[in-house]
């Protein structure tokens, strides 16, 4: 927990930003540089920064660790699904033009659910990691 | 003056491992680190690798120096000054750097347009992407389609690693505390 | 131009061995780790450094450009550097395990306290 005024002022407003530039880099990925990974990693320090500055109590009333610990599975789950369901389709594995009509449809689907499942998994597991790390330090 | 920036960046950064290498005080090696993090971030950005820039920053930068100060403040400071003077370690280091030196000799040259590597697969994911897929950055769609096997291994690796300091250090160490109470 | 041809490629050398040097003189856990992250660094650069072609645009298709780096490079280390955050926590979360058992991070110290057990 930090008492400058200044940096608690700052982080409070910049936070939000933080959070909604996480949101444009995951789905705005396809046509930009972005995506998953780095949507994730933006998104988890959004929260590493309210932790550092606010404290972890804050962080845990805000976003308790019971939230964090199932999206660290779910985002894995559905990139392994979207496969699935091609194979359903009778495609190959993570072949996404089995998800729609059209291939080029397909594809946009496959891509952004597997960029979804990416951005939860890695968000969720470095908040959880850093959460672990705080945990200890009290 | 892209080649004037790189040489320039790449000196910066062999000058911020040299300090990391010589600094006792653990936290100005963290502090070395993340700002060799952000140099490479910024040779990323030279060399036209936008995506690998980007998440370097956040991640070399950001995230991995918290998780090590983090660390440094469970453990401690200062690292103790070692006992003996090192010359074994110099001396592998060196035979082994020249070896990787005489090996450079025979890579193509910095940028050459000519070298293997820009002609095998990589010629279709350019060509014959906005056929297949439709997307512009290519970038995104080699992870998340051409190559989705290796990014879901990739994914699993993360996952398995985030359940390992999960298991190591315990998230409920809080809750714990206050029941001893 | 031909002078500078391998000049990445020396200094992500040089790199790589200030990462191993580190490795394996210092006896400070946690400055191991830092070095096998330089370690680490130095291949993601190694990797870029191939990846570029002189004149060539970021790898975002676009009309009018013809020459782009070679993406394939950006891609394997785009998701290298988020998995070497991941097992750099893991292999950090073991230090502190250490630190909690031994009351040290010091790597002689842990031997010397193994040998006495």
């Amino acid at each position: 927990m930090i008492q400058n005024p200044v940096l608690r002022v700052v982080s409070k407003l910049i936070i939000p930003l933080i959070l909604l530039f996480a949101l444009y880099v995951q789905f705005h990925g396809d046509y930009g540089p972005g995506g998953g990974f780095q949507a994730g990693v933006l998104f988890a320090s959004g929260f590493i920064l309210y932790a550092m500055v606010f404290g972890t109590r804050a962080v845990h009333k805000v976003a308790p660790l019971w939230i964090w610990r199932p999206l660290v599975a779910t985002g894995l789950f559905l990139f392994i699904g979207v496969g699935f369901v091609s194979l359903l389709f009778g495609k190959p594995y993570l072949d996404y033009d089995a998800l729609a009509q059209e291939p080029l449809v397909g594809q946009h689907i496959g891509v952004f659910l597997v960029e979804l499942g990416i951005g939860i998994t890695v968000a969720a597991v470095m908040i959880v990691i850093f959460l672990a790390f705080a945990g200890r330090n009290q | 003056m892209t080649e004037l920036l790189n040489v320039v960046l790449l000196g910066f950064l062999a000058l911020t491992a040299l300090a990391a290498i010589r600094l006792r005080d653990l936290f100005a090696v963290v502090m070395m680190f993340s700002i060799f993090s952000l140099l490479s971030a910024s040779l990323f950005v030279v060399m036209g690798a936008v995506d690998v820039a980007f998440t370097e920053a956040a991640v070399g930068a950001g995230v991995s120096t918290v998780l090590m100060l983090e660390t440094l403040s469970l453990t401690v400071r200062r690292e103790r000054p070692p006992a003996h003077r090192k010359l074994l370690p110099l001396l592998v280091v060196t035979v082994t750097g020249a070896a990787l030196i005489y090996g450079t000799f025979d890579m193509p040259k910095f940028g050459d347009p000519n070298a293997p590597i820009h002609h095998h697969v990589v010629t279709r994911y350019i060509e014959a992407s906005p056929q297949e897929i439709g997307i512009p950055n290519v970038v995104t769609e080699v992870l998340a389609s051409y190559r989705g096997f290796d990014t879901l291994g990739e994914l699993a690796v993360i996952f398995t690693a985030g359940v390992g300091v999960m298991a190591l250090l315990g998230t409920r160490s809080r809750r714990r505390k206050e029941n001893r109470r | 131009m031909d002078t500078f041809g391998l000049f990445n490629y020396w200094v992500v050398v040089f790199l790589m061995m200030t990462g191993f040097y580190v490795v394996i003189a210092s006896s400070n856990l946690v400055k191991k780790i830092v070095g096998l992250n330089l370690f680490q660094a130095s291949v993601f650069i190694l990797y870029i450094s191939m990846s570029s072609v002189k004149g060539g645009s970021a790898p975002i298709l676009e009309e009018g450009v013809t020459l782009y780096s070679n993406p394939l490079p950006h891609v394997l280390i785009l998701t290298a550097i988020v998995v070497s955050v991941a097992t750099t926590a893991l292999g950090l979360a073991i230090v502190v395990r250490i630190r909690e058992a031994y009351g040290t991070v010091e790597e002689d110290e842990i031997h010397r306290q193994d040998e006495s057990l």
